[in-house]
């Protein structure tokens, strides 16, 4: 994960949704503009639905990476303040 | 002078078990009523109803209770208010439809600009039997397309814009049939396998997966009686012209072939699917 400078992380495995999606959004709504959250996420219903929730509240996503072992992180540039 | 109970139950008026009374069923598209007529059939309901009305299960409206000597008056102050009475009987029923296009995110047509489009073809058509038309924004199906004598299915085709992809593997992953995958930070799509739900092109954080709006169609359903899912026959349509032309193909069918009081699977079921997957086929061809 070199090519990203994360700045903050947030684990939404121990929810189910929505709360998983709430969760990384408390998490977006606490960084500057233009910082990093990496947001780690179970595969199925919050890979398949988080990441287009948070495009949709208008953050930019950069990566989503596997990690091998059914789990996710989205890397995800906070837009606006 | 006899009441000709069939004329009414044409107009909408459906006679109850109680005598000389109807419960009139109203002329609604997908699901949709202003404010004003909403206020409308409140005051009917009052006046000459017994102050309620039923849901219908196919997004109708129905005023229970309207008495037979109060018929011209009730449909004076419908129409006042902007409202028509439905049809019953052995002609094209309520085009039902979803809210697709108009508020709702997971839309890929604009469900009621077709059934819209649909009512005003056909609503009311006489036929050899009733002939029910739905149109759903999805593959969610809310509005349960296969279901219909015609249903419509709103999709979307997927065109990948290498220039904008950042290879992030969203797509992959919002993709519910395995149908993506991503070899070297290339997208390669399966089309054997995409069902054309659109998820990818909302997930897509750059929008480097264009969708274009289709139209999935589905004949020969029915859910009363005899349950039949509907069946398609042609790949998704591009555009309304060619959709109407195959529902045009379909319905024209229908009225040439079914025999009176035949649904449209029934009439399947007894001459078998080829001739009408001929007629569609051009249809869609053109």
């Amino acid at each position: 994960m070199a090519e990203f400078d994360v700045n903050e992380r947030v684990d939404i495995t121990d929810v189910v949704c929505p709360v998983t999606f709430v969760k990384a959004k408390v998490a977006l709504e606490e960084l500057d503009d233009g910082e990093i959250l990496a947001v780690h996420m179970n595969d199925g219903e919050p890979v398949q639905n988080v990441p287009r929730s948070i495009k949709e509240d208008g953050h930019q996503i950069l990566k989503l990476i596997d990690n091998g072992d059914s789990t996710y992180d989205l890397i995800v540039r906070k837009v606006g303040d | 002078m006899a009441v000709d109970y069939a004329a009414l139950k044409a107009g909408g008026f459906m006679r109850q078990k109680q005598k000389n009374t109807f419960s009139l069923r109203l002329r609604v598209v997908g699901g949709t009523l202003t404010t004003e007529q909403l206020s409308t059939i409140i005051a009917v309901a009052k006046q000459y109803g017994h102050d309620y009305v039923h849901l219908t299960s196919r997004q109708g409206v129905e005023i229970p209770f309207i008495k037979l000597e109060d018929i011209e008056e009730v449909k004076a102050a419908l129409a006042a208010g902007g409202v028509s009475p439905g049809v019953c009987g052995p002609r094209v029923r309520t085009v039902t439809a979803c809210q697709a296009g108009k508020c709702c995110p997971s839309g890929c047509i604009d469900a009621y600009a077709i059934a819209e489009g649909l009512d005003q073809r056909y609503f009311g058509r006489q036929l050899p039997h009733k002939f029910k038309f739905g149109v759903t924004g999805c593959q969610n199906n809310c509005l349960k397309a296969e279901e219909n004598d015609v249903g419509v299915k709103g999709g979307m085709t997927l065109n990948w814009v290498e220039d904008d992809c950042i290879s992030c593997g969203v797509c992959e992953k919002a993709c519910r049939r395995k149908a993506i995958t991503m070899e070297d930070g290339k997208i390669i799509i399966n089309d054997d396998l995409c069902n054309y739900c659109g998820r990818c092109v909302t997930a897509c954080p750059t929008n480097a997966m264009e969708g274009t709006s289709g139209y999935l169609v589905y004949f020969g359903g029915t859910f009363g009686n005899d349950i039949q899912k509907g069946t398609d026959l042609v790949p998704i349509l591009r555009d309304e012209e060619t959709l109407y032309r195959v529902t045009d193909a379909a319905i024209d069918y229908f009225a040439e072939n079914a025999q009176p009081g035949e649904r449209f699977a029934k009439t399947l079921e007894r001459l078998g699917w080829d001739e009408l997957r001929e007629k569609v086929k051009e249809a869609y061809h053109g």
